[in-house]
C-alpha cells in the first residue's frame, strides 16, 4: 500500500502533466524557452513578497509572473533585445527575492523548497490547487486551440483569417503565468522550464501532427513525474530534481530512437 | 455579367512605419475577375500595400471593402519551425476545420492529389506555395492574395504557378492580387500592371506599363528585348531631364493607364509628377542591359536551390 503522501505527490504531479504537456508544446514551438525559464525564476520574488505580506504563495508567483510577462512585452516593443530584458528582469527578480526571503526568515521558510519543489510535501489543498489550476489551462488552450496554432504558424496568416496574434500571445503568457504559480510548490523555481519544454521536446521527436505532440508530451511528463517519484522513494533522492532526471533521460532516449528511425 | 463595384478599394492610403513614409497617397481598386499585379523594387512598399489593404498593419486614408468580402491570403512563405511539426492535411485545417472531401478535393486542384499526409518542413517551395493556395482557396475567396508566390520559384515552377492561377480565376471567378518583383512571367499573367515605389508610378495594361517610362525607370531596362516595340515614341521625348525642366508636364503612361483602363483615381497622378526628376535620376543610375539581367536572375535562382526539399 502506498503511504498517502505518496499518493498526494502523484497526483499533484500527473494534474501538473495535464496542462505542462500542450502548453509545453506552445513554448517549444514559439521559442519561448527562456521567457518561461525567466518567469519562472522571477516567480521566487513573488514567493516573498507572498510571505512578507500574508498572502496566499500562488497568488505571489502569479503576479510577479504576469508582471515580468507585460514588461518584457512593453520592453521589447521600446526596442529592447528580449533576452537583454528577460535577463535582467529574471535574474534581477530571483537576487531581489532570495534577498527579500532573508528578510522574513522567522516565518521558518525552506528556501530550498521553492528553488527545487517539494512535491513529497504537498497538501490536499495543493493537490486541489493544481487540478484547478491545469484543468483552466487545459481549457483555455482546448478553446483557443486553432488560433493559437494558427498564429504559431505565421502570424501573418493569422491576422488574415481575422485572428490577432497579440491576442493569442496574451492567452499563452496568462497560461504560463498560472502554470507557473501552481507548480513551483511541485518542482521548483529553478525546474519548472524543464518540465514544460523536455517532455515537449521528447514529443517532438515522435510526432506528425501539433495535437499528437502535445498529448504525447503530456504523457511523457507523466511518466516522468510517476518514475521520478519512484526513484525519490527508492534511492532517497530529492522528488523534483529526479522528475526532471528522468524526464531529460527520456528525451536521450527518444533521441536516439529517431536518429536510427 | 461582372459586377463592375470594386471588391476592395483604397483612396489616398499611407503607411509611415518608424519615421519612414512607406507609402503615399496610393489609390487602389480591385474588381471581381480581375488580376492584378503590384511591381516594384525591393523596399517599394508592396508587401506594406498588401498588408495595408488587408488590414494587417494600420494605415492612413481609406480602405473600403465590399460587404462580406471573403479573402484568401497567401504569404511570401511560411515562418515554418521545425518544432511544429505539420501535415498537409493539418494545415488546411487551420484555423477553420474542413471535411477530408473537401482537403482532397482542393489538394487534386492544385496538383497536389494525395499530399495530405506529407510534412510541411518536407515540401519543396512550389509544393508549398500549392498548399498555401489549397488553403486558401478553401474559404471560397472572392479575392485571392498572394505576396510575391513564386519568390522561391525556378522558372518553369513559376510558370506553373502562374497557369494554376489564370486557372483558378477562370473558374471562381476570383479576383487574383499579387505583389512581384519579378518583370518578365508577370507581365504575362495580369491583366492589370501597378508600379509602386512608395506612391504609384504608373499602371495600366501589362503592354501600356511596359512602356511607360516611369516603369522602365523603375526598373532600369535597357533598350533591348521585347520592351523595344513600345520605346521609340517615350525615348526621344523623356530621355534628358532637360525635357521636365522644358515642357514641366507629363501625360505618357499615366494618360495610356487611364485611358486603358478607366481608372477613377487621379490622385496618384499628381504624385507621379512630383517625383518624377527622381524617377529619371534612378534610371539612369541602374540602367542594365536585359540580357544581362537575366542571365544573371536565373544564376541566383538555381545555384540557391530553393526547390530541394528540406529534409526533415
Amino acid at each position: 500500500m502506498l503511504p498517502e503522501f505518496l499518493i498526494r505527490a502523484g497526483l499533484a504531479g500527473l494534474g501538473l502533466t495535464l496542462a505542462t504537456g500542450p502548453l509545453g508544446a506552445f513554448v517549444l514551438w514559439r521559442r519561448m524557452a527562456y521567457f518561461g525559464d525567466a518567469t519562472a525564476h522571477a516567480s521566487i520574488l513573488g514567493v516573498a513578497l507572498a510571505l512578507a505580506t500574508g498572502l496566499p504563495v500562488g497568488l505571489g508567483t502569479l503576479t510577479v509572473a504576469l508582471s515580468v510577462a507585460v514588461t518584457v512585452a512593453t520592453l521589447s516593443a521600446r526596442g529592447w533585445a528580449v533576452d537583454t530584458t528577460l535577463g535582467v528582469l529574471a535574474h534581477g527578480a530571483l537576487a531581489v527575492g532570495l534577498v527579500a526571503i532573508s528578510f522574513v526568515k522567522g516565518v521558518n521558510v525552506s528556501l530550498e523548497s521553492y528553488l527545487f519543489g517539494d512535491i513529497l510535501a504537498v497538501t490536499w489543498t495543493e493537490v486541489a490547487l493544481v487540478w484547478g489550476g491545469s484543468a483552466s489551462v487545459l481549457a483555455l488552450l482546448l478553446w483557443r486551440w486553432q488560433g493559437m496554432l494558427t498564429a504559431t504558424l505565421d502570424p501573418d496568416l493569422a491576422r488574415a483569417s481575422g485572428i490577432d496574434p497579440d491576442r493569442e500571445r496574451l492567452w499563452l503568457t496568462l497560461a504560463l503565468a498560472v502554470v507557473i504559480a501552481v507548480a513551483i510548490k511541485l518542482v521548483g523555481a529553478l525546474l519548472i522550464a524543464a518540465l514544460l519544454l523536455i517532455p515537449a521536446a521528447t514529443a517532438r521527436a515522435l510526432s506528425r501532427g501539433p495535437e499528437q505532440m502535445a498529448a504525447l508530451a503530456s504523457g511523457v511528463g507523466a511518466l516522468s513525474v510517476i518514475a521520478g517519484l519512484a526513484l525519490s522513494l527508492n534511492q532517497d533522492t530529492p522528488a523534483g530534481p529526479s522528475i526532471a532526471a528522468l524526464a531529460a533521460g527520456l528525451f536521450a532516449l527518444a533521441a536516439s530512437l529517431r536518429r536510427q528511425g | 455579367m461582372l459586377d463592375r463595384t470594386p471588391l476592395l478599394q483604397a483612396h489616398d492610403l499611407r503607411v509611415t512605419l518608424g519615421a519612414t513614409e512607406v507609402l503615399t497617397g496610393v489609390d487602389f481598386a480591385i474588381r471581381q475577375g480581375e488580376i492584378v499585379t503590384v511591381l516594384g523594387p525591393n523596399g517599394s512598399g508592396k508587401s506594406t500595400l498588401m498588408r495595408a489593404l488587408l488590414g494587417m498593419i494600420p494605415a492612413g486614408g481609406q480602405v473600403v471593402r465590399a460587404p462580406g468580402l471573403r479573402v484568401g491570403y497567401v504569404p511570401q512563405k511560411l515562418a515554418l519551425d521545425r518544432s511544429l511539426p505539420m501535415t498537409v492535411r493539418r494545415f488546411l485545417s487551420l484555423p477553420v476545420r474542413v471535411k477530408d472531401a473537401e482537403a482532397a478535393q482542393v489538394l487534386e486542384r492544385v496538383g497536389m492529389a494525395g499530399m495530405g499526409p506529407r510534412l510541411l518542413s518536407g515540401l519543396s517551395g512550389g509544393q508549398l506555395q500549392r498548399v498555401m493556395l489549397a488553403r486558401a482557396l478553401l474559404g471560397r475567396p472572392q479575392l485571392l492574395v498572394l505576396d510575391e508566390p513564386t519568390s522561391g520559384l525556378d522558372q518553369p515552377g513559376e510558370a506553373a504557378f502562374y497557369r494554376l492561377i489564370a486557372e483558378v480565376r477562370a473558374e471562381t471567378g476570383a479576383a487574383v492580387l499579387m505583389v512581384s518583383h519579378d518583370l518578365h512571367v508577370v507581365m504575362a499573367a495580369s491583366d492589370r500592371v501597378v508600379c509602386l515605389n512608395h506612391h504609384i508610378c504608373c499602371e495600366g495594361t501589362p503592354r501600356v506599363v511596359s512602356a511607360a517610362p516611369e516603369y522602365r525607370a523603375l526598373f532600369g531596362l535597357g533598350t533591348q528585348g521585347a520592351l523595344a516595340l513600345y520605346q521609340h515614341r517615350h525615348d526621344h521625348s523623356h530621355d534628358g531631364v532637360h525635357d521636365h525642366g522644358a515642357h514641366g508636364h507629363h501625360d505618357h503612361g499615366h494618360g495610356h493607364a487611364v485611358e486603358v483602363t478607366g481608372h477613377s483615381g487621379h490622385g496618384h497622378h499628381d504624385h507621379g509628377h512630383d517625383h518624377h526628376g527622381h524617377d529619371h535620376e534612378r534610371r539612369h543610375r541602374v540602367e542594365v542591359p536585359r540580357q544581362a539581367r537575366d542571365g544573371g536572375e536565373l544564376g541566383v535562382k538555381f545555384a540557391s536551390g530553393k526547390e530541394t526539399p528540406d529534409a526533415s
